[in-house]
């Protein structure tokens, strides 16, 4: 019964375009009906989820399907439960952003496409979630990976959204292929395409190739350094509801991935484990140093999916080790740590690309360093954008604190009571989050600051208005859901015992809320909201009388909006020390003579990975084939005789 | 909840109310004795804290809501944080495994919307001792937490109370370790209580300073509630050192809480003769310091693998 | 039934033969039509029960392969008003001979296949490889667009023919599949052969090398 409401919600998330497609290109009946069959897919889907955290899982439904091997079949346990609601609830709220952020009517020549492809993107992720063969699992991806890309490159007028679009294209495909060729192994050791139980022990060194292939496939999908050269272009330049699905829920495919994958190795060896631990700690720490660097507020936020997408790895790490060395409280808590932060970083990256989004389309602009003051102008915005800061930095009372939590405790017990090194990887990753923290506390400081603290810094910030209400009420469900995770958390865990259940297999299983102290949490959370409402009274109080005045200035005659600190200048020391990754580049003016004349400088911080190192290599090897361009005459019948000889090498050919 | 227990918790919340400034007078008048000189009272915080609070406020033009919410936040933050720590040796009163990291996050918080509070006023003053703020306290969490976890590695227990409480055991066993971490937790107390080497209280240059200049543009009740906040910060911070170096136990009660009382007054001491002997550093030569200083406690770390 | 098939399969060759030997694209055209049409009456030949698939089968090829698609080709032609073949890459005698050739090593290849025994001795198989590498000469040789796509609609025809001995074996979607895969290749090269003339004002596909660099 769960899988068909699911499967209800995959279905009229697909058709949601559809209907705008016949409707006339001026109206407004097109969209609000996508976003109606959205939503109400969105309700089935979310209902069906929520049902399986109560119950037993059911045995699926499977259909035949003539491709030998394939079925389709679907299945919905709780692991899968978690990643339907966010699929669906994400794809919702960002549709009714839509509704305000890109209406038919400013957009007639692209809007219809969008929501064609958006709801096609919704329906191809809630397949993937759903799906219990591989081959039925590899449509769905393509769906998906094919729906983003459309719905990424709408402006396709622009060269550097097509640049974008096509990096993106290549990378999804190479991750595609590697996900074949794992799917193709698996075959071969359980021998179907199921999703069985990969016997590690009996054959040590396919089911290791079979976990390499899963990190490459699902986690360039996911967004891990060094695989995340697709994401900070692709998220910066697609329409900021685009952008707040592929944050907040597509990168979530990949991390589903490899969550199933990890379920699927029996026992699998310490190493990978600690591989997938020291992956998340790496793009967690230089995902929130290059975006420390970053002045495109987009960009910034893809760089902070890196980090996020990073610590969910760390919690992954940790439940994998659990797994290897049988200590079921490290699979709890890890597993728990990163279940719940996908969830958590679906909702407060949605609700800051919202918040940006909102910016954006008020300003007309995405640089940082040309707002400001917009706290004034657009007071919901900046009060949602803020809840949302303080939830990615993990700060408590609000959602990121918790799942951080358990990533923390997750290797806190891993200190203890373990013999041989490897523990040491463990005792190092607890100040790598805790420095990660730091640096993300930094960074929003920056983009929050600049952006809507202060004054004005040009023309753009002087004219921002406060959003519509489709796109203020998205962004305030999700800072209520930030806040009642932070302080409720006991609320989620049966969701999360169930999936670790369902993740571990038969292994003996302690629930969360012996493992972490969730009501104390709440408590703590509950004080520190009771101490800061006091403070705030209080000072209320006190402050009837206000006198006002400008900024101390230090006695300068004509201060101006230009002499504040710009996020670059904040994040400068911070750049300068982690240059040596960051690889920054300037480009500085040369002072000629004694009366030099205006002049101008900027400074930036390319995608190390993408900027310095793929592209020159690639072109590296251009130039090095260059010598074979002779086969490329131009010629269709020298092409055409090509395929023929082909085709008759083929036939001779007898192995 | 027995009476020891309810004692214990009021005693707790007295010392966290109302010892933090004197602490503040000691580290003064040790500087005073210094430099020849008579100082302030020791009680003189007391007395400016007071008179703050009745006075009235001016606010900039530029600020919003932000501004006045700064102080709020990180005088509470501070104070649920110093309900985290076992002072006098005994449980704290909100104790739960891994409360270490709530404790952080929670100084970790009160520093964040301090940064924002300064961003607010749209001065390049404050901006600038935000910034260094941010990138000082980035590099310092990682030293908390290596220290931390060199504790817990050696305490087995993953609650503050249990890190910092069981003092005797862990020296026995991790005797060379715990040094190192102590030498790192005073430097993190240093930086993040802005204390010389890292940032002179004293000076009235504002392009020099850290966290005086962030507050430059409070006034009243608010500059107040920030002076009490970061005096109990130093509480918050030195207790952590006190706590390994003086072994207070909970065992009793008349006992424990004294000596917590003089150990705290005798680092307060230590704090103002460093602050007498050394010069600041140089602003690029605080990450190195820093950096040393994640080091060592990460040599504390390596150290235990045996 | 078989007495049919036989030498229907032969005038299949036939018309291979004429559409090598044609320069009048005319011509050739209304040969792949005629080759269609045979192919469509082979297809109720072949099977030994009609029913109603074979028909809708037969009658699809007849439609598309005899009507549809030399109509639409002839009318392209009129559009762009050309009326002769220029001299193809290796002039009309070496593509009959090449056919001839091609002809030849299409039986013997048939020959050493490992075929089912209804399909021994039958004209099928080699039938079907000798339409499908005259498609393949047309295809490489021809200058003129239209008459590539001639050259398209041979190999198509030499696919059926194959997929005319595997009926019994797979379910009817394989030929629907060889009629859709035909029709949609042909509405593609009709758009190309569209761009190609609006931008190069002749049909000749040899001046696309000029789009190389």
């Amino acid at each position: 019964m769960n899988e068909w409401l699911v499967v209800a919600g995959i279905i009229l998330a697909a058709l949601s375009g559809v209907p705008g497609l016949v409707l006339s290109r001026r109206g407004t009946a097109g969209e609000r009906l996508a976003t109606g069959l959205l939503g109400l897919g969105a309700a089935l889907a979310s209902t069906g989820a929520i049902r399986t955290f109560g119950g037993v899982p059911g045995p699926g439904l499977s259909a035949p399907w003539p491709v030998p091997g394939a079925l389709f079949a679907v299945r919905l346990d709780p692991i899968a439960a978690i990643f339907v609601l966010q699929v669906f609830v994400g794809s919702f709220l960002a549709s009714l952003y839509g509704l305000a952020y890109w209406p038919q009517a400013e957009h007639p020549f692209n809007g219809r496409k969008l929501r064609l492809f958006f709801g096609l993107l919704a329906a191809g992720m809630g397949t993937v979630t759903i799906a219990a063969n591989a081959m039925f699992f590899l449509l769905g991806w393509e769906v998906m990976a094919i729906a983003a890309f459309l719905s990424l490159t709408t402006v396709d007028e622009r060269r550097e959204v097509r640049e974008v679009g096509y990096v993106y294209l290549v990378a999804t495909h190479v991750g595609t292929l590697s996900l074949f060729a794992m799917f193709t192994l698996i075959e071969s050791i359980t021998g179907s395409f199921a999703f069985g139980g990969v016997d590690t022990v009996a054959h040590p060194v396919l089911a290791s190739a079979v976990f390499a292939l899963a990190v490459l496939g699902f986690g360039l999908k996911a967004g891990i350094m060094p695989l995340h050269v697709w994401l900070p272009g692709a998220h910066a330049r697609a329409p900021t509801h685009v952008s707040a699905v592929m944050s907040g829920v597509l990168l979530k495919m990949g991390v589903y991935g490899l969550v199933r994958v990890g379920a699927m190795l029996v026992e699998p060896p310490v190493w990978q484990g600690a591989v997938v631990l020291g992956l998340g700690a790496v793009s967690a720490v230089l995902g929130v140093a290059f975006a420390i660097g970053q002045h495109d507020l987009k960009r910034l936020l893809a760089y902070h999916s890196v980090e996020n997408v990073g610590i969910i790895f760390m919690g992954l790490g940790v439940a994998l080790i659990g797994k290897s060395v049988g200590r079921p409280e490290l699979v709890g808590l890890g597993l728990a740590g990163a279940l719940l932060h996908t969830w958590n970083h679906g909702i407060f990256k949605a609700l800051l690309f919202f918040g940006a989004g909102s910016v954006i389309h008020a300003t007309g602009t995405q640089e940082i360093d040309h707002l400001g003051g917009l706290g004034r102008r657009m007071p919901l915005t900046s009060v949602l954008f803020l809840v949302g800061a303080t939830a990615i930095c993990g700060l408590p009372p609000l959602n990121g604190f918790v799942s951080e939590l358990f990533v923390y405790l997750g290797l806190g017990r891993s200190l203890a009571g373990v013999n041989g090194t490897w523990w040491v990887l463990t005792a190092f990753a607890i100040p790598t989050l805790a420095l990660v923290g730091a640096l993300a506390s930094a960074c929003f400081a920056k983009a929050f600051g600049a952006v809507f603290l202060g004054t004005g810094r040009s023309e753009h910030a002087a004219h921002a208005h406060e959003a519509r209400w489709p796109m203020i009420v998205p962004m305030v469900v999700l800072a209520a859901l930030c806040v009642v995770i932070g302080v409720a958390p006991a609320l989620f865990a049966p969701a999360l015992d169930g999936a670790v259940v369902a993740w571990s297999g038969r292994a003996a299983h302690v629930s969360l809320a012996e493992l972490a102290p969730l009501s104390l949490v709440s408590v703590g959370a509950a004080l520190l909201l009771g101490v800061i409402g006091l403070g705030a009274l209080g000072l209320r109080r006190r402050l009837r009388r206000v006198a006002t005045t400008g900024t101390w200035d230090c006695g300068y005659a004509a201060p101006t909006a230009r002499m504040q600190y710009t996020s670059s200048s904040f994040a400068q020391n911070l750049t300068r020390l982690f240059s040596f990754v960051l690889w920054p580049r300037t480009h500085a003016p040369t002072v000629r003579g004694s009366f030099p004349a205006s002049t101008s400088f900027a400074s930036e911080v390319p995608d190390a990975v993408l900027d310095r190192l793929m592209v020159p290599a690639l072109r590296t090897v251009e130039r090095m084939m260059v010598w074979l361009r002779w086969i490329q005459a131009g010629n269709v019948h020298l092409y055409l005789t090509y395929i023929v000889a082909a085709i008759v090498l083929l036939l001779l050919w007898r192995p | 909840m027995n009476a020891t227990r309810i004692l214990d918790l009021l005693v707790h919340l007295g010392v966290v109310l109302f010892l933090p400034p004197l602490l503040l007078g000691v580290i003064n008048k040790t500087k005073a004795f210094f430099g020849g000189r008579r100082g302030p009272p020791l009680v003189q915080l007391y007395r400016d804290i007071w008179r703050l609070l009745r006075k009235d406020t001016v606010v900039s033009t530029t600020t919003t809501w932000v501004f006045r919410a700064g102080p709020v936040v990180s005088l509470a933050t501070v104070l649920v944080a110093a309900l985290l720590l076992p002072l006098g040796g005994a449980e704290s009163p909100l104790a739960f495994t891994g409360n270490f990291v709530l404790f952080a996050y929670l100084l970790g918080l009160g520093r964040f919307f301090t940064i924002l509070a300064a961003l607010d006023t749209g001065s390049p003053f404050e901006g600038m001792g935000a910034a260094r703020e941010a990138t000082f306290s980035a590099l310092a969490e990682p030293a908390l937490f290596l220290g931390l976890v060199v504790l817990a590695r050696a305490s087995g227990s993953l609650e503050l109370g249990g890190m910092l409480g069981g003092a005797e055991g862990t020296w026995a066993k991790a005797g060379a370790s715990l040094v190192l971490v102590i030498v790192s937790l005073v430097v993190v107390m240093l930086v993040e209580n802005s204390r010389i080497p890292f940032d002179d209280p004293n000076t009235h240059l504002e392009l020099t300073m850290i966290h005086e200049v962030m507050v430059l543009d409070h006034s009243g009740p608010m500059f107040g509630m920030i002076l009490y906040g970061a005096a109990i910060k130093l509480l918050v911070l030195g207790s952590l050192v006190v706590n390994l170096v003086v072994p207070v136990t909970g065992e009793s009660l008349l006992l424990s809480w004294p000596l917590f009382i003089v150990g705290i007054l005798a680092l307060a001491v230590v704090v103002g003769v460093v602050e007498s002997s050394m010069a600041r550093l140089r602003l690029v030569q605080v990450p190195s310091l820093l950096v040393g200083a994640c080091l060592l406690s990460g040599f504390g770390v390596v150290m235990l693998v045996r | 039934m078989n007495e049919f098939v036989d030498p229907l399969l032969v005038a299949v060759l036939l018309t291979n033969f004429f559409v090598l030997g044609t320069s009048r694209l005319r011509a050739a055209i209304t040969g792949t039509a005629l080759q269609g049409s045979i192919l469509g009456v082979l297809a109720l030949f072949v099977h030994h029960e009609i029913d109603f698939r074979i028909l809708l089968v037969a009658g699809g090829a007849i439609l598309l392969k005899a009507l549809v698609i030399p109509g639409m080709l002839l009318r392209a032609m009129r559009d762009a008003a050309i009326r002769r073949e220029i001299d193809p890459v290796i002039g009309f005698i070496p593509s009959l001979m090449l056919g001839a050739l091609g002809t030849g090593l299409a039986v013997v290849f048939a020959n050493t296949l490992p075929l089912a025994s209804s399909h021994v001795g039958s004209l099928l198989v080699p039938a079907a490889l000798a339409t499908v590498i005259t498609g393949f000469i047309l295809l490489t040789t021809r200058r003129k667009a239209i008459m590539q796509v001639g050259g398209y609609l041979v190999l198509e025809n030499g696919i059926f023919i194959m997929g005319l001995t595997l009926l019994k074996a797979v379910p009817f979607l394989v030929e629907l599949g060889v009629l859709l895969d035909l029709f949609v290749g042909v509405f593609v090269m009709g758009i190309i052969i569209e761009h190609i003339s609006r931008n190069f004002s002749s049909l000749d596909t040899s001046r696309l090398s000029s789009l190389k660099e």
